[in-house]
């Protein structure tokens, strides 16, 4: 073999460890789903899985003979609503901010960027303090809105500096050309500027939804019943005082982990493939 | 169509003067350039006309209407961009009948425009690809169609070839040309480059520093420039400048050579002055291989230090009146470096400046 197939093989070895160890915890989450809890605490463990079950998703849905006490319907819809909310709320500040940003000039401009900018450097754990004693104060605990709030602001920073930046790809003569084509403004931006920034805007909108999706540290700060518990926070009710339900508590995960999978490639489209800028010379 | 009038348009941006007070007027149907370094403000007045950049004084009209506060839709004029601003996520059709679209034309009569104008620039068989997929020379037409369909009172070109390399420069040049045959309508064309503006225009107006220094046809502004900006600046290689002095009814150059000074020219500056002397490569030629007729003219004797031929004519680079000189000589002929010729000036096409002001000096 010579140097070269070495060096060929020992890097897909490398790259095959590094895999391995992305991979292996998401694929044990995903078999672990459909184990009975036995198979999955069994002692030697179990590496191959003896049998496919969907008990576990019978059980947390309430199908089925066997049947857990947990809201998982309530949980997934409130994730639903405040993560789309937030994240709706989040580009259309995003998209707003960016454009001006990208193409006006005003007094403060950079200051107020790298405002946004550094206020994305603290660490929204670090806020949950302050912020669980200002919801107490005006009623926001454990209410949808509240938490849709503390993701729009953990959101809006960096989906105006992403949108920021596909904007000012895009030449300044195109909206203007559209304005001497006869376009107001406001046409000139939804039929030439915002199409042209779409791949931008959808990559912000996917990082806004699975920032919210996921959250847990301020989620389990800020919420107390099915009111407003997110799937995330749900997982800890698989924790009783003496047991925790792996199985249930896998098919729950699997129950996060799908969605955002599925929205991440039905937009990948869009991310990957971009938009072939020929319209000017470049 | 319709004439476009500027009268005293300023443009400031804070402190900075861009434009100070221009005043222009195009007739309807005439193809006006406007040319300059960069920097002359040239771009600005047309982004003004567009109404892409708002004035800070002044007036402008097209066909007669006050457009100050107009925004660029409400214009009725056309544009073509320097990068051309075609639209990237459309089609050449959907960039060409964009305008009509928006302007709530039948769809009918946005396929018939269209058709009409991919007709006259030879787009027909691109009207399905996106910008993207088409060259340099294709996109630059496509601009141009997307200007003519909407049948604008005005075409506004910003230096629309400066992207192209010099051969299709060439070919875009004659079919902007031809457009304005075919399609009647006030063109203004802004350009840093004079061949363009020589080749196209009805009328030059030369800027410089957000001023007009010179309007006139490219025959006036080439033959009698005002000021020796406008004379360096126009032809192509640019005129010659040898500073001189009017002594004894001759030009006396730094080295002390003398040239008779044109009758022409003669009673222009009294005895004494300062003045630059303007003599086109053109004039200046080898004896027997220039413009000028034998008998005609000065002569001097000029050694040769690098010959650029070109085939039928040379440049060539020399000295005179202890300045550089560029000289051009007719014919297919070797020179040599170094070789000593005697060269001919056309006295009666010199141009003569005021040395302190770089102003024409002009009869009486």
């Amino acid at each position: 073999m010579s140097a070269r197939r070495l060096k060929a093989a020992g890097l897909w070895v490398a790259t095959f460890l590094l895999m391995l160890v992305m991979c292996l915890p998401g694929l044990w989450v995903v078999l672990s789903a459909f184990r009975p809890n036995r198979e999955i605490l069994a002692k030697p463990p179990i590496w191959v899985p003896q049998r496919l079950t969907l008990d576990n998703f019978g059980k947390i849905f309430g199908f089925g003979a066997e049947q857990v006490a947990i809201p998982v319907g309530s949980y997934f819809l409130n994730s639903l609503v405040i993560a789309m909310t937030s994240t709706v709320i989040a580009l259309a500040v995003g998209i707003a901010g960016g454009y001006a940003f990208a193409r006006f000039r005003f007094r403060g401009k950079n200051a107020v960027f790298l405002g946004l900018m550094l206020f994305r450097a603290v660490p929204g754990i670090a806020l949950s303090l302050p912020i669980f004693m200002l919801w107490s104060w005006i009623g926001l605990i454990n209410t949808r809105p509240g938490l849709i709030i503390v993701y729009v602001s953990l959101n809006v920073p960096f989906t105006v500096w992403l949108i920021d930046g596909f904007f000012r790809q895009i030449p300044a003569s195109l909206s203007e050309a559209a304005l001497v084509d006869g376009c107001t403004r406001w046409q000139a931006f939804w039929r030439i500027e915002f199409p042209l920034a779409r791949s931008g805007i959808a990559a912000a909108g996917v990082f806004a939804f699975l920032t919210s999706w996921n959250e847990f540290a301020l989620a389990s700060q800020l919420t107390r019943s099915t009111a407003s518990k997110t799937l995330p926070v749900g997982l800890m009710d698989f924790t009783a005082q003496f047991t925790i339900d792996w199985a249930g508590m896998c098919a729950m995960a699997v129950i996060i982990i799908v969605p955002a999978l599925i929205l991440t490639f039905l937009v990948q489209r869009h991310l990957i493939s971009g938009l072939t800028f020929g319209g000017v010379k470049g | 169509m319709a004439a476009i009038t500027l009268s005293g348009v300023v443009k400031s941006y804070g402190r900075v003067t861009a434009v100070h007070g221009i005043d222009l007027e195009i007739a309807h149907n005439e193809f006006v350039v406007l040319v300059g370094p960069s920097g002359c403000g040239k771009s600005t007045t047309l982004r003004m006309i567009a109404g892409l950049e708002e004035i800070s004084g002044g007036e402008i009209r097209i066909g007669g209407r006050l457009v100050n506060d107009l925004p660029p839709r409400k214009r009725n004029i056309s544009m073509v961009f320097q990068n051309y601003a075609l639209y990237p996520h459309m089609t050449v059709r959907e960039n060409l009948g964009f305008g009509l679209k928006i302007a709530g034309q039948p769809p009918a009569v946005v396929a018939e425009r269209v058709a009409e104008a991919a007709a006259i620039l030879g787009l027909a068989e691109l009207l399905d690809r996106v910008p993207g997929e088409l060259s340099g020379g294709q996109r630059q037409r496509v601009a141009m169609g997307r200007a003519i369909v909407r049948h604008p009172d005005a075409f506004l070109f910003d230096e629309p070839l400066s992207n192209l390399d010099a051969k299709l420069r060439g070919q875009m040049r004659a079919e902007i040309k031809k457009l304005h045959q075919k399609v009647e309508t006030t063109v203004v064309y802004v350009t840093h480059d004079q061949v363009e503006a020589m080749t196209l225009a009805d009328r030059i107006v030369v800027m410089r520093d957000g001023r007009i220094e010179q309007t006139g046809t490219p025959i006036e502004v080439f033959s009698h420039p005002v000021n020796t900006f406008v004379a360096g600046f126009i032809g192509s290689p640019p005129m010659n400048m040898l500073p001189a002095r009017v002594s004894g009814g001759a030009l006396r150059l730094a080295d002390g050579t003398g040239i008779a000074l044109p009758e022409r020219l003669a009673g222009r500056a009294p005895e004494g002055a300062e003045v630059i002397l303007g003599i086109r490569p053109d004039d200046l030629s080898p004896v027997g291989h220039g413009l000028i007729e034998a008998g005609q003219g000065a002569e001097v004797e000029m050694t040769v230090e690098i010959a650029e031929p070109l085939g039928m004519e040379s440049l060539i680079l020399s000295r005179l009146g202890g300045q550089e000189v560029q000289a051009k000589l007719y014919g297919p002929r070797f020179v040599a470096p170094g070789e000593r010729l005697t060269f001919r000036i056309a006295l009666d096409r010199a141009h003569l400046f005021d040395a302190a002001t770089g102003r024409a000096l002009e009869a009486g």
